[in-house]
């Protein structure tokens, strides 16, 4: 048939009922902060990732009493150890902090040239750490080879940012758990609002033989569009922000906002989208539990 | 068709949440057979609304035993609640059309939610428009409609799916006589064509018009059957 007349789109008033103003506004200031959130997440990991990996290959060695010679070696403790640092592939770089260096680095604690005060100076060799494992084999062998020597990489720090990072991480699942919830329950309260509003034409419906999940869809679906114009918004908001916060970071690493923008991390690339899907996720839901909930205390 | 065994029913009281009204229909058995035509009367304030309102699944009895179109309404799924309501047609008392809809959509509603093609919709709807004689007045809104044209909408709209009960609240309530008049003639066109119709009224002289078995309550309590 040629002009059939158009179906209302709107029959149960759900336009003024939920309207476009204060939910997208709510969900999209937590959508903004999830992202700040789960960048700070990013951030955190990264920045820790790249600590740990510098602390953990760092090798220091000391040999007490360097010049000394120990029984049976006809070399000095130091020679002794570098000897055999040499043959060990996983130990790289590796150098001896010349005595000046050492006494740069020690009179800050010592208040004045260690030399003047006459103290014995251990040896210091530095390396960088590339072996698979720990130092566990070489320490012994070290050890064994100059009673005394001390092997130290920066294990403890390891560990220390691997549980800052940890409970950073954390507390940013916390934030975004805690910003679904309350974007749960803000759609809840404005899914009730809009049925109280429309509860005699939504009555009327049901009792015309509407099915439940009928009238939760049309409900659910204007509360989806709503939760994901919020959450689109919010996103986009947080760009410039994130754009801006990495450009404070490293300042000449990108020479303008729009370079900064690009130049975030991949994973916050990836989550970044996946907080519009999210709200869709929690709009839609909420929304059809709160009305079939809501109908069930019609006969 | 119809069977009410022993039914009472309760309100839950508004001012007091938590606890019940007195009973409003106390005890109540009757039988309507299919294509039968029942009037239901009594004074205002009797339960005649109460008991049309549990026929049609606005509200569930405090006991007793109903059957609507042969289906016993105690343990229904909502949804099978929802496919007996679609074959009940009804006549509110204040009409209770959708205020934001024209005559044509207030008409077509119960068929779109039962998810029906627009084409045959409109067939129907046209149809029942021209029976209604309100054809011309497809687009207005509700208030731009008087009490009768409102009426026959209401009308229009409990009918135009062919439910096989129709449930008339007073229907005539707000007519004058010529209104009412044409009122009844479409009611007992309707159950001439086989549907089961109960009309809720307390004119006596439209019931002596059209004489039907009639129901009667008092105080919730059922005076009088035939
Ligand atoms: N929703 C309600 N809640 C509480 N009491 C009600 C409700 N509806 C009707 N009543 C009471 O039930 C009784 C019967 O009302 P009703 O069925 O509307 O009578 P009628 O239609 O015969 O005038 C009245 O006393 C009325 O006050
Ligand atoms: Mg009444």
């Amino acid at each position: 048939m040629a002009n059939l007349p158009h179906p209302p789109a709107d029959f149960l008033g759900l336009r003024t009922a939920l309207s476009d103003r204060l939910l997208p506004l709510l969900v999209g200031a937590m959508a903004f902060l999830a992202a700040l959130g789960i960048a700070g997440a990013e951030a955190s990991a990264s920045l820790a990732a790249h600590w740990q990996q510098d602390a953990a290959a760092a090798l220091t060695i000391q040999v007490p009493d360097p010049q000394a010679q120990d029984a049976g070696n006809d070399a000095t403790r130091l020679a002794a150890v570098l000897g055999a640092l040499k043959t060990v592939p996983a130990a790289m770089n590796v150098a001896q902090l010349s005595p000046a260096a050492v006494n740069q680095l020690l009179s800050p604690w010592l208040g004045t040239d260690p030399a003047d005060l006459g103290l014995p100076l251990p040896a210091v060799i530095t390396a960088h750490w590339a072996g698979a494992g720990g130092v566990g084999a070489l320490r012994a062998a070290l050890q064994k080879l100059s009673p005394g020597t001390l092997v130290d990489t920066g294990a403890l720090w390891t560990g220390r940012v691997a549980a800052l990072t940890t409970s950073l991480q954390a507390c940013a699942a916390a934030v975004l758990i805690i910003v679904a919830l309350i974007g749960a329950a803000v759609v809840s309260v404005a899914t009730h609002a809009g049925l109280a509003q429309r509860r005699e034409t939504i009555v009327i419906v049901h009792e015309l033989g509407a099915f439940d999940g009928d009238i939760a869809s049309l409900i659910a679906r204007r509360i989806l569009r709503l939760t994901v114009t919020g959450a689109l918004t919010g996103t986009a908001l947080a760009l410039p922000v994130l754009a801006w916060l990495a450009r404070l970071a490293a300042p000449f690493a990108a020479p303008s906002l729009s370079t900064a923008l690009l130049g975030l991390p991949a994973p916050l690339w990836a989550a970044l989208p996946a907080l519009p899907v999210l709200a869709a996720f929690i709009g839609w839901g909420t929304a059809q539990l709160t009305v079939r909930g809501w109908l069930r205390t019609l006969p | 068709m119809v069977l009410f065994e022993d039914v009472w029913l309760t309100y839950r009281h508004a001012a007091h949440p938590g606890a019940n009204t007195p009973e409003v229909l106390r005890g109540i058995s009757f039988e309507i057979p299919e294509g039968g035509m029942r009037w239901l009367t009594g004074p205002s304030g009797a339960g005649k609304t109460s008991l049309l309102k549990l026929i049609y699944l606005s509200e569930h009895p405090a006991r007793g035993h109903i059957e609507v179109l042969g289906t016993p309404v105690a343990k229904i799924a909502r949804n099978q609640a929802s496919l007996l309501r679609r074959r009940i047609g009804v006549v509110y008392q204040d009409f209770r059309l959708l205020p934001q809809l024209n005559a044509y959509d207030n008409i077509a509603l119960p068929m779109r939610l039962a998810h029906r093609s627009e084409t045959n919709i409109h067939a129907d709807v046209l149809e029942i428009m021209k029976w209604v004689g309100l054809s011309h007045r497809s687009q207005a809104l509700p208030f731009e409609l008087s009490g009768g044209e409102q009426q026959r909408i209401a009308i229009a709209r409990a009918v135009v799916s062919r439910p096989k009960l129709l449930i008339a609240d007073e229907p005539t309530g707000n007519l004058d006589d010529d209104q009412a008049q044409r009122v009844m003639l479409l009611l007992t066109a309707l159950n001439k064509l086989g549907t089961t119709v109960i009309v809720a009224t307390h004119n006596t002289t439209l019931m002596q018009r059209h004489p039907a078995p009639a129901l009667r309550i008092e105080s919730g309590r059922l005076v009088q059957d035939g």
